[in-house]
């Protein structure tokens, strides 16, 4: 019976891998294909049901004046404006949240937990509404179609995200770390850089993962609010389709734009194993 | 010399301190007794500055205190809760105070080498908090506090977490570490709910209730002198029996029943109504006692603390030795009367079995 559950659990988890993995490799069969390859019915083994061909990869890196796309532009744009939008949401983020966590606000009938709500509620409305009061807000400025304009923008969309998971992580952090350090001679910043900030790395992990993913993938407001100068990455693999849609590119440039985000994955998956709070308080 | 002049706090329409005034010498060990939520915590870290309070005055040396931020106070606390720093290990948990000091590296190394052999915990320097056990854990935020050297110690129900064990043991340890350490010109102010980690302790006690100190002196004086019947209930556990009675011809009337002969020294108590009190360790189980009915029995270590009621008299009796009683069972009982305090209607300590207090 027992070996019944497990042969069903390994079941459960092969399906989900499949399932997850699936497309991936899909993905990665299509991108080196040609356009007959992609047309004449379903094949995905390489060399024996097509054959393979680079073109898809290399229609990306040709300048558009040899018939390219060039996206290397536009993932360094994205991934400028990602990790800037990322690192300035985190840092101003991780203060409010603090701030948020440890101290009694009063602005008449505004309390603590309405300043946090009012940051999450930046996420409620439909992004659509949002676009444009940013819009206006950024030509005005002269800021459309440039990364401060971005990286602006994203941080609104970004900092709740962090206020929302740090808020949550240093609620969790006893308050007597920090009334300890303060004793022991730290004054509120001190205790908050050198006691409460190095206890709290598995928080700024997943913070810093969220804000990295909300901002990578967004589509919507980099549609909007840049034109030629400045594209970022979900916008140029868009801009592929044409009047046919090149499969092989696309899935290319999909892959690509995944890449960062797996990487991030990783990276965060051995940092959340190994920290913990475990120790401060019992 | 730590002053505190009728310090008040009131959090939300709830009192957390009321009019609460002490004077703490150097070289003096203050032990505040009280229940959950008297308001201990809150009158430490009101010392230690963690704790604004509404009205009141506290100056340390004559220096007003509560213009002096937590940080320049130079005080040690230990919590009831064992509170580390968990990216440090215990070396540097322990430097880490010394360091914002601005101590040398070498006196660093010789007083953290210090105090870890004062709590025992030689050979862990390196360790992680994580990897100690909780009595390891506490003993390093006590090692923490004794490095400083800071002229006022709060231990808030340090030994509270602890198994009764370990409890036992570092409690002794402790009360050797102060009267080594601090007896020279320190303050220490050490919190429990436990009267007999209190008496151990000794010192000058501080009875605290519902935010207010309502007796302060010598620890044998409060225990011996208790001033009111809510003064005699907190200093005991189980709570010293109190029971309602009338002193008429040379004994106490309690119930239907229930007589108290009067113990033979009665001078200064008044005919007429009055409250009895003996304590739980006054009463024995013994033939041709007045006859009760078990309502609970359960047994504490070497001790069986057993609920007793006879008709609406009720009391608790702490008798040694495993005693094994079933519920509804009915034993006699003895009341030692040599022990009686007795307290008037408004509930102040009207006699004392160990006499007036000179």
């Amino acid at each position: 019976m027992r070996s019944f559950y497990i042969t069903l659990k390994y079941l459960a988890i092969a399906l989900w891998t499949a399932f997850v993995v699936g497309p991936f490799l899909w993905a990665l069969s299509t991108s080196f294909k040609d356009f007959s390859s992609v047309t004449s019915g379903a094949k995905y083994i390489p060399w024996l049901q097509f054959k393979p061909t680079l073109e898809g990869w290399n229609v990306l890196w040709r300048t558009p004046a040899r018939g390219g796309v060039d996206i290397a532009e536009p993932f360094m744009n994205s991934l400028m404006v990602t990790t800037l939008a990322s690192a300035i949401s985190i840092a101003l983020g991780t203060l409010a949240a603090y701030a948020l966590s440890r101290y009694t606000f009063k602005f008449g009938f505004v309390k603590n937990n309405d300043i946090t709500f009012f940051f999450i509620s930046q996420r409620i409305m439909p992004p659509v509404v949002l676009s444009i009061p940013f819009f206006i807000m950024l030509s005005k400025f002269g800021l459309l179609d440039t990364i401060a304009g971005l990286v602006t923008v994203y941080i609104v969309l970004l900092m709740p995200i962090a206020v929302w998971i740090m808020v949550d992580f240093f609620n969790k952090v006893p308050r007597e770390l920090d009334e300890t350090a303060l004793i022991d001679g730290c004054n509120p910043f001190q205790a908050f850089f050198q006691v409460v900030l190095p206890n709290s790395i598995p928080g700024l992990v997943v913070a810093t993962m969220f804000c990295l993913i909300f901002g990578w993938t967004d589509f919507f407001f980099s549609f909007i609010l840049t034109f030629t100068e400045v594209q970022l990455l979900p916008v140029r693999i868009v801009a592929l389709n044409s009047s046919i849609t090149p499969w092989w590119s696309l899935s290319a440039a999909a892959l690509i734009s995944v890449a960062p985000l797996l990487l991030v994955a990783f990276v965060v998956e051995r940092f959340l194993s190994k920290g913990n709070l475990s120790g401060a308080l019992k | 010399m730590l002053v505190g002049d009728k310090i008040s706090l009131e959090v939300g329409g709830e009192t957390h301190l009321s009019d609460v005034s002490f004077e703490m010498a150097p070289g003096g060990l203050y032990t505040i007794l009280g229940r959950t939520l008297a308001g201990k915590t809150t009158l430490l870290k009101s010392i230690a500055g963690l704790t604004e309070f509404d009205s009141g005055a506290l100056s340390s040396s004559g220096q007003d205190f509560t213009k002096v931020p937590v940080w320049q106070r130079n005080v040690a606390m230990v919590y009831q809760q064992f509170i580390n720093y968990p990216h440090f290990n215990v070396f540097n948990n322990i430097a880490f105070p010394l360091r914002k000091k601005g101590l040398s590296k070498d006196e660093i190394q010789k007083r953290v080498a210090r105090s870890i052999e004062q709590v025992g915990l030689e050979g862990f320097e390196l360790r992680k908090i994580q990897e100690l056990s909780g009595g390891q854990q506490q003993r390093v935020a006590l090692a923490r506090s004794l490095a400083k050297a800071s002229k006022i110690l709060l231990l808030d129900e340090p030994l509270v977490n602890l198994d009764y064990k370990l409890r036992e043991q570092l409690r002794e340890e402790l009360k050797d570490l102060i009267d080594s350490e601090f007896n020279k010109d320190g303050i220490v102010v050490y919190s429990t709910t436990d009267p007999l980690e209190a008496m151990q302790f000794g010192g000058t006690l501080l009875v605290m209730d519902e935010g207010r100190i309502i007796q302060q002196g010598p620890a044998v004086d409060v225990f011996e002198h208790p001033a009111t019947c809510r003064v005699a209930e907190i200093t005991n556990d189980p709570s010293m029996n109190l029971w309602p009675a009338t002193f008429t011809g040379g004994q106490f009337h309690i119930a239907e029943g229930i007589d108290l002969p009067a113990p033979a020294d009665t001078s200064g108590v008044n005919e007429g109504a009055c409250i009895v009190g003996f304590r739980s360790n006054d009463i024995r189980i013994e033939a041709g006692g007045l006859e009760f009915v078990v309502e609970l029995s359960e047994i504490a270590g070497s001790e069986t603390i057993i609920h007793l009621r006879r008709g609406e008299t009720g009391m608790i009796a702490r008798v040694e030795g495993v005693v094994d009683l079933k519920m509804n069972e009915v034993v006699p009982v003895k009341i030692n009367t040599d022990w009686l305090y007795i307290f008037g209607t408004d509930e102040t300590l009207v006699k004392s079995p160990f006499g007036s207090k000179d």
